[in-house]
């Protein structure tokens, strides 16, 4: 269900959930985006180029952390702007054979703005790995009815 | 070799068609770990009033990320992929990319800024939708900045 505009508050908290991510989260998203840069699936690569081993895709921690809005909003073409800065990368663990994650992401979300005569609203996304903000200035705004 | 100053303002027209799959939608989402029936089920998609299966709302960075290759891969730009850190990304959607759609981006270099010894570049694409005949309708706009880190003396 779509909210409605006029029931919304700025500061409304959207509710929060985490995110599992392992390596092969990262090969998926890789085939599925087209971005095979190796510093998101080969170890030696990564450490290489002076990261501290395989991070995860901006791009997929991006597009992991809208879910949220997406499940709230009721419709994902309700998004009609989302936007983000990448400030820290999310390191991505080899736990390959295990069932434990190789990294967990925390997204939390609230309305941060609300506009009367676009009827959109505007979330702000709180995204936070291993205990850092790895995305800045997370926003997306939602049409609402 | 150096980021080419002569870059910004500098535009590719749109080059090759992309074709909006229902299966492509699918795994994609999947990819993102989105769960919302509209970009799985037909009928789903369509009682939200939608024609076809609604793309996640990263999607257009499959189409971006092909018009963005055009300039890291121009042996004039002075960009080493290697040295490649995304740095911000944007996304206005101007209507939903939904499955059937047939889109062409338009890469256009709206900033070139010296760091250090490297570069931050801007980069916008306007992306399209091909329709019968020869008209199209713009139906994203994404933005994107790359850091390009210099060189260690």
């Amino acid at each position: 269900m779509t909210p409605s505009f006029t029931d919304l508050t700025i500061g409304q908290d959207l509710g929060s959930r985490t995110i599992s991510v392992t390596r092969q989260d990262l090969v998926k998203y890789a085939g599925a985006s087209g971005d095979f840069n190796p510093i998101h699936w080969n170890e030696s690569f990564a450490t290489g180029v002076g990261l501290p081993g395989v991070i995860a895709h901006g791009m997929f921690t991006m597009g992991a952390a809208v879910q949220l809005v997406t499940d709230w909003a009721g419709d994902p073409a309700a998004i009609v702007d989302f936007q983000t800065r990448f400030t820290k990368p999310v390191p991505v663990t080899d736990t390959t054979g295990t069932d434990e994650p190789g990294a967990s992401i925390e997204v939390s979300g609230a309305v941060g703005a609300l506009d009367e005569d676009a009827k959109t609203a505007r979330v702000d996304l709180t995204v936070v790995s291993g205990g850092q903000k790895v995305l800045m200035k997370a926003q997306a705004v939602v049409r609402l009815g | 070799m150096s980021i080419n100053p002569d870059l910004q303002g500098r535009s590719y027209p749109a080059a090759e068609v992309y074709d909006v799959g229902r299966e492509k939608i699918r795994e994609f989402a999947r990819a993102v770990k989105a769960t919302h029936p509209a970009h799985f089920d037909l009928n789903a998609a369509i009682a939200l009033g939608h024609r076809d299966l609604v793309a996640p709302p990263t999607f257009a960075i499959i189409v971006a990320q092909r018009a963005d290759a055009q300039l890291i891969e121009d042996p004039d730009s002075g960009i080493d992929f290697s040295r490649v850190v995304h740095a911000d990304q944007r996304f206005v959607h101007h209507r939903p990319i939904i499955a059937g759609d047939r889109l062409v981006a338009e890469l256009h270099v709206d900033g070139v800024r010296s760091m250090g010894g490297g570069a931050m570049i801007t980069t916008r694409s306007e992306i399209f939708a091909l329709s019968e005949g020869a008209s199209r309708r713009n139906v994203a706009t994404t933005t994107s900045s790359i850091l390009v880190r210099g060189e260690e003396q």
